[in-house]
């Protein structure tokens, strides 16, 4: 019934070409009557009102004084003057009404003027009927060709932000799909390549859907790469995307966004979470959700995301995902849901093989019929099981883990390793001496490589193997490599005051440890320490 | 965090003056430890014995400050013994030639 209010509204509601006080065409009469005047009367008939029943049925026009009906309608007649309806039906449909005042002469209605109301309304109403038909179909057209414009625009955004090719990581199979709904929302995903080797991975999704979300995704993408250029903590860089999109985000919408930063050569993953969905890590022993939870980007200032971390082991893959996956229906309003996407993660599969896998997943459970009812996105990454015969060699990742770069802080660096090596078996006296090497190591990677600044952190990464411990600690490199042997301490000299009482940090790391190495790509130094798990036999 | 503090505290024995250290010994402990040997060098004992018992943690920065009041209490002729340093610090000091110039006496305190 909204249909047909909207038109009856239409047609009263503007000067059409219909007669409209039909008394005043048959009647010379010039007497003036205070309620009514030249303009078509607007009277609203709600869709529940009983009088677009009786319209709807009636044989011809119907005298408004007559009318017994519990009506609002019939009352808004009243008062607006209206003495005589004439209902347009078209097709069984009631299309419009002819709303006439009384005879200006103050007569009745003829049964003549009856009877050529209503051959008029027998003819005026197909021919409004199509006048209208064309109207709709013209305003429907206008507003189609209006939305596959924005949607094209929409379209054309999202696409400059999609990297256009994946990184290269050997030993890493990787791959994305990203598929666009008809009506474009504002999902995203990018790859960012950060300090030490390491992979920036956003996911993303923006609320809305056309030109509006693009926009807001546009501007997303843009804050996450300016923001990884300046932290690598995923929960800082959310942190302040989000400070930033606050107070530029439109009403209604915000963006949901998982940050991660994964180091390829460990597998290790550091994630902070902004209300999107939890990534599924496949391991041998089962699927699960690596867990950070955060507000969506864009909704209120000053908040804070929590950080989690997890291992990619050899062999394992990780999937990061949109909700148009998982919200997606099937005919019977069924959604695809997590359950379903977490079993079709437990197969083994790498990169597109697990795309293409989990979207004929996705399309034999919606039907062949099914229109695309949210952009999808899909980030996949596998890490290549280890080669059998140096799967020994290949070393376990005990822990793995950042400290502020600041003062002191080399303590807690020094514990962490302390309890990750723990269970190995190392000597007390051995593992003093590893201590003391990290301690050293991280110093100076803090006092170098951080200038002592906390928000400049210092990772540390202890793997074991079956014959030795490898801790590495990397800086950012902010004041350059830390200065090797520029001068071997002397304790001789020191004392005699032609050295200074200091410098004794690299000499004792070296002293502590089996080897030392110092690796540096430019914006990251490591030092890597190592030292064998049992004493050396003498000999 | 409290037992990390670094401390000095110094008592006077036959012959010497002792200063019990304690918590941390690192960049942190630089003032304290510059005020107990001051106080030492007002005292004018000819032998000072750092008690090492109590510190669980010496850092470069520490064998730095142990140097440098090294160098202060050989120029005044005072000898410095070192007490209660765990195995492997003395392992450190030796490695470091600390132990050349001072006595380590292993145990407790004589």
């Amino acid at each position: 019934m909204t249909a047909l209010t909207r038109p009856i509204r239409r047609l009263l509601g503007r000067p059409v070409a219909v007669p409209e006080q039909g008394a005043r065409v048959e009647s010379s009469d010039v007497q003036p009557l205070p309620a009514l005047d030249d303009r078509a009367i607007a009277v609203d008939i709600p869709e529940s009102d009983p009088l677009l029943a009786y319209l709807q049925t009636a044989p011809g026009p119907v005298e408004v004084a007559r009318l017994e009906l519990d009506s609002p309608a019939v009352h808004a007649m009243r008062e607006a003057g209206v003495a005589l309806i004439v209902p347009l039906v078209s097709q069984g449909e009631l299309i419009g009404t002819l709303n006439l005042g009384p005879r200006l002469s103050e007569q009745d209605y003829s049964t003549d003027d009856r009877r050529l109301l209503t051959t008029l309304a027998a003819q005026a109403a197909p021919a409004i009927r199509v006048a209208q038909l064309v109207r709709e179909q013209a305003r429907e057209a206008a507003e189609r060709e209006r939305l596959d414009q924005e949607m094209r625009v929409a379209t054309l955004i999202q696409q400059q932000f999609l990297p256009r090719e994946l990184p290269n990581l050997p030993q890493w199979q990787i791959a994305a799909y990203y598929g666009p709904a008809r009506a474009v929302g504002g999902d995203f995903y990018d790859f960012i390549e950060m300090p030490g080797g390491r992979i920036g991975i956003a996911v993303g999704d923006v609320t809305d859907k056309g030109v509006p979300a693009a926009l807001v995704m546009a501007r997303t993408h843009s804050i996450l790469r300016a923001e990884a250029s300046r932290s690598d903590s995923p929960g800082e860089i959310l942190a302040r995307a989000n400070a930033l999109l606050v107070p530029e985000m439109p009403a209604r919408m915000f963006v949901t966004c998982l940050f991660a930063i994964l180091d390829p050569r460990t597998g290790r993953i550091v994630l902070a979470n902004a209300g999107h969905n939890l990534p599924y890590i496949r391991t041998d022993s089962g699927v699960v959700e690596l867990r950070a939870t955060g507000m969506p980007l864009g909704l209120m200032a000053d908040i804070q995301y929590e950080e989690t971390e997890g291992i990619i082991a050899p062999g394992s893959n990780v999937l990061l995902y949109s909700d148009g996956l998982v919200e997606a229906h099937d005919r019977t309003e069924e959604m695809f849901g997590f359950p379903r996407l977490r079993e079709a993660m437990t197969i083994d599969d790498a990169g597109s093989e697990l795309l293409d896998r989990l979207l004929d997943d996705l399309h034999a459970f919606t039907g062949p019929d099914w229109e695309q009812e949210d952009d999808i996105t899909l980030v996949t990454l596998r890490r290549a099981s280890g080669v059998s015969e140096e799967a020994d060699a290949v070393p376990n990742l005990t822990t793995a883990f950042s400290i502020p770069g600041e003062e002191g802080n080399e303590r807690l660096a020094m514990d962490r390793v302390a309890a990750a090596v723990a269970d190995l078996g190392i000597s007390p006296a051995r593992l003093e001496r590893l201590k003391t090497a990290v301690s050293e190591a991280t110093m100076n990677a803090i006092e170098y490589g951080s200038r002592g600044r906390a928000g400049v952190p210092v990772d540390v990464e202890v793997q074991a193997t079956p014959e030795a411990v490898i801790v590495r600690i990397t800086d950012r490199a902010l004041s350059g490599s830390v200065p090797d042997d520029a001068e071997t301490p002397d304790i001789d000299l020191k004392l005699a005051g032609a050295q200074k009482p200091r410098g004794w940090g690299l000499f004792l790391i070296k002293n502590m440890v089996d080897s030392m190495d110092v690796t540096t790509d430019g914006s990251t130094q490591t030092v890597t320490l190592t030292m064998a798990r049992k004493e050396p036999t003498d000999g | 965090m409290d037992e990390r503090r670094f401390g000095a505290d110094i008592t006077e024995v036959p012959d010497e003056v002792r200063m019990r250290l304690s918590g941390d010994l690192n960049a942190r402990a630089d003032e304290t430890l510059a005020a107990a040997y001051q106080r030492v060098v007002e005292l004018g004992s000819r032998r000072v014995s750092l008690d090492f018992t109590r510190v669980g943690y010496i850092n470069s920065t520490g064998i730095a400050l142990v140097v440098r009041l090294l160098a202060e209490a050989r120029r005044d002729g005072r000898a410095v013994r070192a007490i209660g340093l765990n195995e492997h610090y003395r392992e450190i000091f030796r490695i470091t030639r600390l132990s050349d110039f001072m006595e380590i006496i292993e145990g407790d305190a004589a």
